[in-house]
């Protein structure tokens, strides 16, 4: 008996994984690359590309030049005039309007969440009922999370003429009317959103540690707020770069959560890339393909510390 | 015809060579054990006889049949595992009859077997309870049970006793040793414990780093270890080891003053050699008050250990450590001097270099 | 501690019966926050119970004297989406068609694969899994437009096919890895014996495996339930206009104010349109909690 062609052997794992491989290597793969190689082409709206008509629109870096002098894109009126007294460091558009908020929503929830699950880890009572309250926006959409915000912020009818009726009459908080601070209401909806994840994922993490630590901090009379900042937060990194990826990965692609809360206004001083990528897919795909290639670098660069640790971890190991 | 045979066997993971060109045939009826230290390749080796592995190079035949490339399935093996590995959500019944079902077994003829098998291993009142509810020593029943009903030639145990206590480890050995009697079939069984080896064995496969060192009948790998590393693996207490030389024709051991005569020993061709190792064990040496020219080593008794029916000695002896098995009432005092007599028909010499038995 | 020694149990910390001032912090903090998640959930209720003269004349804050169920009722049965007035029932049937073949599909799917990966590896499996894991944070925005021309070439674009399709491959990163590490997680001496007992790799799934895996199976529906009936952006590119699921329709009728807007009627529709994931979260806590952290912990 000879031995039989590998090719057949758990045939029929090959086959089951067969739309695994399909869709990694069409979609995931083959779709990114071409997403990313027609960015340097002038193509329009046609049922199939194909390598020929890449060669033959092929415009190099010009859709890139094209997107980052669109003000909707990135707009920085200020930043040039360095050494100048009209400087100013800022910059508005979709491409800032994502920093901004990624900056924000790793801060703010990254914080927020592990405050509370320090709180939670104080040996509480009702521990479930705080956990299932700080958690259930979470299992909503940000389409319903984006016009609950949309109406309690509504200046209105909102908080702020409630506030201002109850006699607070300087009262403001109308941002999303806001071209500065709509970004920061932005912000408010999705930290409300996404924190209880937060806290889930570090209190799971805080748990994981060795009860032996606290032991031996409290035999050497650490108090401790100071355990927690300079033992047990160092230890909980791996928790920590995984709660900041997920937390990134999901701020980067933020769209629902703006169309539903201020469907990019006013005006379009809440676009986002995502938004931005998908308004431009009839009219103008350059441009639409080449924001995706830098929303896709931008994601690679914040992966790096994610990666590194995986990498480090087989390394070790 | 053999009942299993393994030619030139080399099973590698990945650049890792995990089984070296392992020959090794099994008569009919014969029970084999598979001895070694944790991570020498005996359940690897196990695997590829149940067709779970896959091998690099060489041939498995079972039954005169060649089954290299078959299913596991289809080459006529029944196999328990150390963790029984019983499908929980199955009743015992089941468990038991899971594979003939599969195998598409007419219902009666499945429950005849179920009831045969449920009979010879007493797990007739559990076959309808969940794995869940019983006691390890009964789960590892009813997967012996599920090898059973296949009615096959060739039961493999890959440490089938390791996660029992110790009490029901002996009982289920020698469950085993009469269910073997009865059944006469082929066993293969892995294990690391000597104990288990020596008792349960018709032979012995000493295995080490993927090769096996000896293969061979429980007393001869006891007696006769074929190198340094049988020797040593087998036996509690282990065996006690000398450096030395063989002088005067291969007719004298020497190690320091002292002279030991080798007429009588059961080996080759001794010869003069600088480097010798001369292996006796505890239970092959006495105490005597006098010595005995050319039979026997000055010692002093350092202290004694208490194991219940026997004490063991520990010696001084040329700056080393002895030990000698003696009954509890003849156990020495701290601290005399004594002389140890040697059975040298029983000893062994290695040669230091190439670690073989001489 | 007022104990004697003879009564002192274990030593170390124990639940502390008096209010220190640091627990009164502790719980103070807590409640805080805990009205900051409830309060948008307190807001859209009470919305939704008010006539639209309340809310025009009324405070946020201060619920309704005369509750009354209307906005409910129009928001599920005549509120308008811009072209049609029938509510947000319609969307709710179309997510209920999106949801219930894509969860069955996906986790189909993802379970044979996590299946194949963790038992019967082959030349590149773990190759394609590493790949598979790094594509989940690639945003999806840039295999968007590559899918539109993958499924207008299939021809199903702007079906619900389609949906399910797109469902089914931004839900495979995750739930194969959930399935993978679930079925590596079963001892290895199990597989075997099955083996040996002549099961294939159907059997072994269907009749092994599959049985003693629910809760992972319950934690993925739970995932994908709830992510799927989530969805905006593939709803609105992928189903077409008559498949829109919920969230789209509810976006539509909050942003198609004829004659003024009418708050009570959209926090009604919001509520309805979150009511199944809440349902699922409220009744399945425990798997909910499980399921997020094993997808984000282990990635
Ligand atoms: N699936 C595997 N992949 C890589 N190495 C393995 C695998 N299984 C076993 N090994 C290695 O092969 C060697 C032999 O393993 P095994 O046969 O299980 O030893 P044991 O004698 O304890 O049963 C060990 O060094 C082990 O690390
Ligand atoms: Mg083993």
């Amino acid at each position: 008996m000879d031995r039989p062609n590998p090719l057949f052997r758990n045939l029929w794992s090959k086959i089951a994984a067969l739309p695994m491989m399909l869709i990694v290597l069409v979609v995931f793969v083959g779709g990114t690359a071409w997403t990313v190689l027609f960015s340097f082409t002038n193509i329009k709206i046609v049922p199939i590309f194909t390598p020929r008509e890449w060669v033959n629109g092929f415009i190099g870096l010009a859709n890139y030049q094209r997107l980052f002098n669109t003000d909707r894109w990135m707009n920085c009126p200020g930043l040039t005039h360095i050494g100048r007294s009209d400087w100013e460091p800022t910059c508005m558009g979709a491409l800032p309007n994502v920093v901004t908020y990624v900056i924000l929503a790793v801060v703010l929830s990254m914080s927020l969440g592990f405050v509370l699950a320090v709180l939670m880890d104080q040996k509480i009572r009702a521990e479930g009922l705080f956990r299932t309250i700080y958690l259930y926006p979470f299992a909503l959409s940000f389409i319903v999370t984006g016009h609950v915000w949309a109406w309690i912020m509504s200046p209105e009818y909102g908080l702020q003429a409630s506030v201002r009726a109850m006699g607070w009459t300087s009262f403001d908080f109308g941002w999303i009317a806001d071209r500065h601070m709509v970004m920061y209401a932005i912000a408010v909806a999705g930290i409300w959103q996404g924190t209880g994840l937060v806290m889930a994922l570090m209190l799971a993490g805080l748990r994981g540690i060795d009860e032996d630590i606290w032991k031996a901090a409290r035999v050497d009379g650490i108090p401790a707020w100071r355990t927690y900042l300079q033992i047990v937060l160092p230890m909980m990194k791996p928790v920590l770069v995984t709660t900041f990826v997920i937390v990134c990965s999901g701020a980067v692609r933020i769209y629902d959560l703006v169309v539903a809360l201020t469907d990019g206004g006013p005006g379009i001083s809440s676009d986002v890339p995502t938004r931005y990528v998908y308004t431009n897919f009839s009219a103008n795909l350059g441009q639409s393909l080449s924001a995706s290639t830098v929303m896709l670098v931008t994601m690679a660069v914040l992966l790096i510390p994610w990666i590194r640790m995986e990498f480090g971890k087989k390394s070790q190991g | 015809m053999h009942s299993v045979s393994v030619k030139n066997l080399t099973l590698k993971f990945g650049a890792a060579e995990v089984l070296k060109n392992l020959n090794l045939d099994v008569s009919e009826g014969e029970f084999i054990v598979l001895l070694g230290p944790s991570g020498c390749g005996k359940s690897t080796l196990l695997n590829c006889l149940a067709g779970l592995l896959e091998l690099s190079e060489g041939q498995i035949w079972i039954k005169g049949k060649n089954v290299t490339w078959a299913e596991p399935s289809e080459r006529g093996i029944g196999m328990v595992f150390q963790s029984y590995a019983l499908y929980p959500q199955m009743t015992v019944r089941g468990n038991m009859s899971f594979g003939l079902k599969i195998a598409g077994m007419a219902k009666d003829e499945i429950e005849k077997r179920v009831q045969r098998a449920s009979e010879i291993l007493q797990i007739g009142p559990l076959l309808d309870r969940k794995p869940g509810a019983l006691s390890g020593g009964q789960r590892q029943r009813v997967a012996i049970g599920r090898a059973l009903v296949r009615e096959v030639d060739v039961f493999l145990f890959d440490e089938p006793l390791s996660n029992l206590d110790a009490k029901l480890r002996s009982e289920l050995r020698v469950e085993l040793k009469r269910l073997h009697n009865r059944l006469k079939n082929t066993m293969i069984y892995v294990t690391h414990d000597q104990i288990e080896a020596l008792t349960l064995a018709d032979r012995i496969a000493i295995m080490r780093g993927g090769i096996i060192q000896q293969l061979d009948e429980p007393h001869t790998i006891y007696n006769r270890p074929t190198n340094l590393f049988v020797a040593g693996f087998i036996g509690s207490p282990a065996m006690n080891f000398i450096k030395g030389a063989t002088v005067n024709g291969g007719k004298t051991f020497q190690f320091g003053d002292v002279a030991l005569d080798l007429a009588g020993y059961e080996g080759g061709a001794i010869l003069d050699r600088s480097k010798v190792i001369l292996g006796l064990r505890p239970e092959h040496l006495s105490i005597v008050e006098q010595a005995i020219p050319g039979q026997s080593i000055p010692a002093v008794v350092e202290i004694d250990e208490p194991m219940g029916a026997d004490s063991l000695v520990w010696l001084e002896v040329e700056g080393k450590q002895m030990s000698v098995r003696v009954p509890f009432e003849h156990r020495p005092q701290a601290g005399a001097k004594v002389h140890l007599k040697v059975d040298i028909a029983k000893a062994s010499l290695f040669d230091e270099t190439n670690e073989q038995r001489i | 501690m007022a104990n004697s020694p003879l009564l002192d149990g274990p030593s170390g910390a124990r639940p502390q019966k008096f209010i220190t001032w640091q627990r009164f912090v502790v719980y103070g903090c807590l409640i805080g926050c805990a009205l900051f998640f409830l309060f948008p959930l307190y807001i859209m209720i009470i919305t939704s119970l008010k006539n639209i003269d309340e809310i025009r004349a009324g405070n946020i804050f201060v619920p309704t004297m005369h509750p009354t169920l209307d906005a409910w009722f129009k928001a599920w049965d005549s509120a308008c989406t811009g072209l049609y007035c029938e509510g947000i029932k319609v969307g709710f049937w179309n997510s209920i068609k999106i949801t219930v073949p894509s969860t069955i599909v996906s986790i189909l799917v993802a379970s044979l694969t996590g299946y194949s990966l963790a038992n019967w590896p082959f030349k590149f499996s773990e190759g394609f899994f590493s790949v598979l894991l790094l594509s989940s944070f690639i945003p999806y925005i840039v295999m968007v437009y590559p899918l539109v021309i993958i499924t207008r070439y299939m021809g199903i674009f702007s079906t619900l096919p389609a949906v399910v399709l797109v469902h089914t491959i931004f839900g495979l990163p995750l739930l194969t890895l959930l399935f993978r590490n679930y079925f590596a997680s079963l001892p290895g001496e199990l597989f075997k014996a099955a083996r040996v007992d002549g099961a294939g790799y159907w059997q072994i799934f269907f009749l092994v495996f599959a049985p003693m895996s629910m809760p992972i199976f319950t934690v993925a529906v739970i995932l994908q339930v709830t992510g799927i009936w989530n969805d905006f952006l593939f709803g609105v590119i992928y189903a077409g206009p008559t498949n829109y699921p919920m969230t789209v329709q509810l976006n539509n009728i909050v942003n198609s104010a004829t004659g003024g807007k009418a708050y009570n009627v959209d926090m009604a529709a919001t509520i309805l349109t979150g009511l199944v994931p809440l349902a699922i979260y409220f009744i399945s806590g425990k798997y909910f909690v499980r399921g997020i952290a094993a997808g984000a912990v282990k990635g």
